[in-house]
């Protein structure tokens, strides 16, 4: 047997080690590569996973991603020339999801941007970590300091009872409200931690100093609600969430409004522009995308894949990029780019899988409804 | 009967010149929760290491090669609904298909349980 569906990058060198490593590896991990390092794909099985973060709370290792702190004079002015989002507008402990985008309005990246006492807390994916840092460092100017956290490790939290488990090992993280973040001790440790995640759920991301995370995590998994969870079901998690994955749904060929990310352009900026590719990126939104990210409900049980095309009748009108079983769901679902006039939740067509055609209707995303702790919203 | 297995972690039982074609207990726990399996329709005619089936794990889908030549004779009908027993029950009820070899001699490379799991070992 072999895998048609390889996920993995590995970089010349081979897959480095994060510093969970043996701790994964204690716990039964699965490891494979992944954005150049060794994570672990599993442990006791995806499915089971999925579900216990859905209905407890799951604990990922997150440390490939990267941990940016810019500082420096003229700070908002600056990053806002490379994001659509309103950096200015957020005070300190609110956090935002913005896009890196290149000249020509092509996402380079998503990412977290967070107001905290130091400066702007970033945190990019990890399989684009090194060319985010080179873009910021050749069009940031030289008054911003760019620095790479390396020495820190970062795990989420996530599910329902994620704010029960944390709350008792670091009181006080469930006065945060969904996007806002904050520091905290964890005995002398300092912690950053903020309410978010990417898996649909309330729940929590935590960055804490390398040589403390694997004594944070045997804590954290001693709490009866958490289990160490792997990449696989945060794969499925997001996919249902209906939250988009760097190299896969977004890429340097899609923009941000064919990418349906248009709320990460703030109001203010879609007057004013003057971001990297505000002109393709403007005109997008006022005209409409040529093409557009939608949700894919699959019927029947066999798996749509990144990869598949997609068809009206006789005619090629997308491709998904996105696609697999939905533990929750408990059917196949998949995310991909459609033809503007085909992205009418409803609109029935056809996905093409090993040379077969694949009933699938257009669907309004996420498939797993959001259950964040949003300030206003009650409990 | 004689059950044979090859290093692509198939199983085959042989009665005469009807075989009976699956993945290994050690296969299906490399895969995980299985989710879809695609077997051969009856009458298709597969020949010694093409495509025969396909398996879909919630991670990723995986092709599986017939181990031997022959003609279909029967898809396992009981995987279209519940594609979970290549999990619970690989090497018994969870069966792929079933085939009328075209070579019998075909089978001469293959492993018996004892070499297989030597094999396995070493993975």
């Amino acid at each position: 047997m072999s895998d048609t569906n390889e996920i993995d990058i590995e970089t010349p060198e081979g897959p480095l080690a994060l510093p969970l490593d043996a701790w994964h590896l204690a716990r039964g991990a699965r490891m494979v590569p992944f954005a150049g390092y060794q994570m672990p794909i599993q442990y006791e099985g995806i499915m089971a996973e999925h579900l216990w973060t859905r209905e407890s709370a799951g604990l990922f290792d997150v440390s490939h991603m990267g941990q940016l702190i810019l500082s420096g004079e003229g700070l908002d002015v600056a990053i806002e020339a490379l994001v659509p989002g309103d950096i200015a507008a957020l005070a300190e402990g609110k956090q935002r999801y913005s896009l890196l985008l290149a000249e020509d309005g092509g996402i380079l990246d998503d990412l977290m941007i967070t107001r905290a006492p130091m400066g702007l807390y970033v945190v990019v994916n990890g399989a684009v970590k090194w060319d985010d840092i080179a873009h910021l460092r050749e069009h940031l100017p030289d008054e911003i300091t760019i620095s790479h956290m390396e020495d820190r490790a970062l795990l989420a939290l996530q599910g329902p009872k994620a704010v029960d488990a944390l709350k008792r090992i670091v009181p006080g993280v469930d006065r945060l409200f969904f996007m806002e973040a904050g520091s905290f001790f964890w005995g002398l440790e300092p912690l950053w931690i903020s309410r978010s995640g990417y898996t649909g759920e309330d729940g929590f991301e935590i960055s804490i100093p390398a040589e403390h995370v694997a004594a944070f995590a045997d804590l954290l998994c001693a709490q009866p609600e958490v289990k160490p969870i792997g990449l696989g079901a945060r794969d499925s998690l997001r996919l249902e969430a209906g939250l988009p994955l760097y190299g896969h749904d977004l890429d340097p060929e899609t923009d941000p409004v064919e990418g349906d990310l248009s709320f990460a352009i703030s109001k203010r900026r879609r007057t004013e522009g003057g971001f990297t590719g505000s002109a393709r990126i403007l005109s997008a939104l006022a005209d409409g995308p040529v093409r557009k990210r939608v949700g894919l409900r699959v019927e029947g049980k066999m798996p749509v894949r990144e990869g598949a095309l997609l068809f009206s009748g006789a005619d090629e009108i997308g491709r998904v990029t996105s696609g697999g079983f939905a533990p929750t769901v408990n059917a196949p679902i998949a995310m991909g780019f459609v033809a503007s006039a085909y992205s009418t939740p409803g609109t029935a067509l056809e996905a093409e899988v090993r040379g077969k055609r694949v009933a699938v209707t257009v669907t309004a995303l996420p498939f797993v409804s959001h259950h964040y702790h949003r300030k206003g919203a009650g409990l | 009967m004689t059950r044979y297995f090859t290093d692509e972690h198939e199983w085959i039982d042989v009665d005469g010149t009807s075989a009976t074609v699956g993945i290994t207990d050690y296969a299906q726990s490399q895969l995980g929760d299985i989710v879809f399996v695609e077997t051969p329709e009856a009458g298709r005619v597969l020949s010694k290491g093409g495509d025969a089936a396909v398996v879909e794990s919630v991670k990723a889908a995986s092709d599986v090669y017939a181990p031997v030549s022959g003609t279909v004779t029967e898809g396992n009908p009981a995987l279209v609904d519940d594609p979970a027993l290549v999990n619970s029950d690989p090497e018994g009820e969870g069966w792929f298909f079933k085939l009328t070899l075209a070579d019998p001699s075909e089978l001469d490379g293959l492993m018996d349980a004892a070499a297989y799991e030597g094999f396995v070992a070493t993975l």
